[in-house]
């Protein structure tokens, strides 16, 4: 691998803004700052000493949660953002996909947006016009291109503007998760799109916190942390890296109650949340064993109540929500409620814990995000949600 | 940025593409489109025609007094609109900036060269009255093509000037458009020269060594009338050469001070 040339080479690279501290792109606060002998702004440094080189035709991914300067790194290296510190350096030329439909005009027709678009790619009007039945074909928008863009719906925009995309030509091509748009259908047209380049030994850097695309398709990638390398590894390990970051993450976080997100009339509280009489910041639970979740309630006086829960993903996405029957409570009580057999996969996940007064009049006390939870479990792999404990058999 | 790169095949391309998309939006949504480009320049010359012709006493002695006005007042509006473009080019492509790394003089160039292709057929409707007004055409009216080309170098340089410095401080949009009510004064474009002279052949010939005001002037004298006032006639030899020199240093300057700071212009718009 290491004898192929280099493509792309990045050296040292740090880059850093200056955020202003209050809207000071006015004279006015520019002058009292100036006065104030205030700097007016603080720097954020997004992305700190990196270095990695790219060789012809691999396949690169550059990873990192939200935040982690994966952006700033990318528009860096596609030289819309100038370095601080460090150098990049492209063999041949790049083309940076950090958005699709880059330029697109909602006032102009399908077809003037084409050409807009592919100029923008550095295709020339005659070029484009040799291409422009093949984009409609493959966008399948024969009879809206003389339409005004505005009047087109958010997936046929995209698709137009994909079409488009698949004919750049360069040396490095740069995407940014293009695959977070788009419906089912689009996303495979993606996927198919991801396979022939790959196939073509083009250059690619893929930048993605999407763990299953690098798998599928790079050959080496970057996880990024706070601006700063963790490293280059092979997909697995890339994979594992990236999973134990995002732990340190949900750990990080104050098992406390969020009170960003508690509201409620408070004509009763909830006083405290535990799972399995453990109160441990970061809860790991076994699948298939018992979880008891235990809620503690107080009350200034005697009162029927409800709880609700529900268990939900990174994704929001709820698995379950079971509420209670009424119980009359006392000033003091707790309220439990037990799983006998944990069917959640492996991930992590989070608890909501609301209470009602009876017949749901009142929402006396609701948290958004009373409780995190990681599940683990055995064997694998573990594909989907919910392991719903089937038993496989093979029949003669 | 070295010359060879700034009409690259892909930079020609994109300009094209840009002033293209610039002029189809232009009259996006009004039910004469394109018609008003020259509508606008015949309106103006029926309201000069009827005010100076019919109320006001100024200019009477010049020749051909409403196409000498409507010239200098299209000259002028091609300033204006050369210039605001300009200044607000930068940052109303951010979205542009923000997502793809081409030239950014690029930007610059094609809102520019729109307010030009503007200007020149506004020269036609020109044309068109000073056929109409019996105004004698020489082969001294060539002259307004490199006069025009002088014109629009002159804009450029203060676009690239303005441009560089809206993208940091938003409240020079505003400070250029009262600068630009002030010299509007300052420029001889509904008086005549003849008339300043009067008072102070000193101000007459302080006026002339603006750039704005030699270009408009020698214009108006190749194309419409020799009644016209040029800085040729009033000003000593050396600063004759005063505009000119003007037009380059802000010309170079815009496009060294453009260019030191087109680098940051994703992190600022």
């Amino acid at each position: 691998m290491s004898n192929k040339p280099v493509a792309v080479k990045v050296e040292n690279l740090s880059k850093s803004f200056k955020i202003p501290l209050e809207a000071s792109s006015g004279l006015k606060q520019k002058l009292i700052n100036f006065l104030k002998g205030k700097k007016g702004y603080r720097t954020f440094t997004p992305l700190n000493d990196v270095s990695f080189e790219i060789h012809k035709g691999d396949f690169f991914g550059i990873v990192g949660k939200n935040g982690s300067g994966k952006s700033t790194l990318l528009k860096t290296i596609a030289g819309i953002y100038t370095p601080t510190k460090g150098s990049v350096q492209v063999e041949g030329t790049l083309v940076p996909f950090i958005e699709l439909g880059v330029g697109f005009n909602p006032e102009l027709t399908g077809r003037e947006n084409v050409f807009l678009n592919g100029a923008l790619l550095g295709f020339s009007h005659d070029e484009m016009e040799s291409m422009y039945n093949e984009i409609v074909d493959f966008a399948e928008m024969h009879e809206f291109m003389d339409e005004r863009l505005k009047n087109y719906s958010s997936g046929m925009q995209v698709r137009l503007a994909f079409s488009i995309a698949i004919r750049a030509k360069s040396d490095v091509l740069l995407l940014d998760e293009i695959l977070a748009v788009g419906d089912e259908a689009f996303q495979r047209k993606c996927i198919d799109y991801f396979r022939s380049i790959k196939k073509s030994g083009q250059t690619v850097i893929l930048v993605t916190h999407d763990m299953t695309n690098v798998e599928r398709f790079c050959d080496r990638a970057l996880v990024l942390n706070d601006g700063k390398m963790m490293g280059i590894y092979e997909p697995p390990e890339a994979k594992k890296i990236y999973e134990q970051l995002n732990r340190v993450r949900v750990k990080a976080q104050k098992n406390g109650f969020n009170i960003e997100q508690r509201w409620g009339t408070k004509g009763a509280e909830l006083k405290s949340i535990t799972l399995n009489h453990s109160n441990n910041a970061m809860q790991v639970l076994k699948q298939g064993e018992p979880v008891t979740i235990n809620i503690k309630l107080v009350s200034n006086q005697p009162k029927r109540v409800i709880v609700g829960l529900a268990i939900y993903d990174e994704s929001g996405l709820v698995l379950s929500g079971p509420n209670s029957e009424k119980y009359a409570v006392s000033t003091t009580d707790d309220i439990a409620y037990t799983i006998p057999i944990l069917p959640l996969n492996p991930g992590v996940y989070r608890l909501r814990v609301a209470l009602y007064a009876e017949n749901y009049t009142e929402e006396y006390d609701h948290i958004e995000e009373a409780v995190i939870f990681e599940v683990e479990a055995d064997d694998g792999p573990h594909h989907g949600k919910i392991n719903l404990f089937g038993e496989w058999s093979l029949r003669k | 940025m070295s010359l060879k790169n700034v009409f690259s095949r892909r930079n020609r391309i994109l300009l094209r593409e840009l002033v293209v998309t610039d002029f189809k939006l232009r009259y996006q949504g009004s039910a004469l489109g394109y018609l008003w480009s020259v509508l606008k320049p015949l309106f103006l010359f029926a309201i000069l025609y009827v005010v100076f012709e019919k109320f006001l006493r100024l200019g009477r002695d010049i020749e051909h007094f409403p196409v000498y006005l409507l010239l200098g007042t299209v000259l002028w509006s091609f300033f204006t609109e050369a210039t605001i473009n300009g200044l607000q080019s930068i940052v109303s492509r951010g979205d542009l900036i923000r997502k793809i790394n081409f030239p950014k003089y690029i930007i610059v160039l094609s809102s520019t060269v729109s307010a030009l292709i503007n200007l020149v057929i506004n020269m036609f409707v020109v044309l068109g009255f000073c056929l109409v007004n019996n105004v004698p055409l020489s082969m001294s009216a060539l002259w307004v093509i490199p006069l025009v080309i002088e014109l629009y170098v002159f804009s450029l340089g203060i676009a690239f000037f303005l441009a560089s410095i809206n993208a940091k401080l938003r409240d020079v949009g505003y400070l250029w458009e009262i600068f630009l009510q002030a010299a509007f004064y300052a420029t001889p474009i509904l008086y005549p020269l003849q008339m300043v002279d009067q008072f102070s052949h000193a101000a007459v010939q302080g006026i002339m060594l603006n750039p704005v005001a030699q270009i408009i002037q020698d214009i108006r004298f190749n194309l419409v009338t020799h009644d016209t006032v040029t800085g040729w006639q009033i000003l000593p030899i050396w600063a004759q050469y005063i505009p000119f020199a003007i037009i380059i240093i802000v010309l170079l300057l815009g496009a060294y001070y453009f260019n030191k700071n087109s680098k940051f212009f994703a992190e600022e718009v």
